[in-house]
């Protein structure tokens, strides 16, 4: 569930960045590579567990579901998170910078 | 157990010759860079985008390292892997670490090599097409 949920926000933000951020201005390009990454890692990881558990792999309890469920929000929330923050830090507008220009400015004047 | 700790290390290597990469080709003429361009090797090409590799790395750790955390693998205070406290553990963390995460590492950069090769002909083509209009104009 989680490797589901992590493949379809990585489909979701590479289809975002094709439309609206080709010069990957706003990183949603980054942020669509770690989702892909983390995709990959969980295939790799998914690989294993099947080689060991053989069909069972895909007859997961209830329980176990919803926890991997939970833990795929979790995990696309904190991709969002980073690339928020990497978003406010690299201030690719120049928003913030204009921003504590004029805050200075009239804190002088 | 600890399976993100190899593509984590790779995303280090990764992140290091990315940065070597860069000081070099801002501290190049600017002669030198355009007939490097006019070459575009596809050997540069691969250096060049290493930043795709270690941005792809470093995030696909992260989420990993929280997967982690999530199910109580990693935790705040020493020794921070829950599998390190017993010999036995640590034996299968290791071996966890040579086989999943060795495997996530070459998988990461084998998608990561597909798409440079994938871009480099792209543009390629591109600057292919750029050269035919120049011609006939």
């Amino acid at each position: 569930m989680t490797l589901l949920i992590s493949v379809i926000s990585a489909v979701v933000t590479t289809i975002i960045w094709y439309l609206k951020d080709c010069g990957n201005q706003m990183k949603l390009g980054t942020l669509s590579l770690m989702y892909w990454a983390a995709s990959l890692m969980w295939m790799a990881d998914a690989v294993f567990e099947y080689v060991e558990l053989q069909a069972e792999y895909f007859k997961p309890a209830a329980a176990d579901m919803l926890n991997d469920a939970f833990l795929g929000v979790a995990v696309v929330t904190l991709g969002l998170v980073i690339w928020l923050v990497m978003v406010l830090v690299k201030d690719p507008k120049g928003n913030i910078r204009r921003a504590i220009r004029e805050n200075k400015f009239n804190q002088n004047s | 157990m600890a399976c993100f700790l190899a593509p984590a290390v790779e995303a280090v290597a990764a992140t290091v010759a990315s940065r070597i990469v860069r000081v070099k080709d801002t501290s190049d003429k600017a002669s030198d860079i355009i007939e490097e361009g006019k070459k575009s090797s596809l050997k540069m090409h691969f250096v060049r985008r290493m930043n795709w590799l270690s941005n792809m790395l470093w995030g696909g750790s992260a989420l990993l390292a929280f997967e982690h955390m999530w199910h109580g693998e990693i935790t705040p205070w020493f020794p921070f892997l829950t599998a390190a406290k017993s010999s036995s553990d640590v034996v299968s963390m290791f071996q966890e670490i040579g086989t999943v995460g060795v495997s996530m590492a070459a998988l990461v950069t084998a998608v990561w090599a597909g798409m440079v090769a994938v871009s480099y002909h792209l543009e390629k083509k591109a600057l292919q097409e750029t050269d035919a209009i120049k011609q006939e104009g």
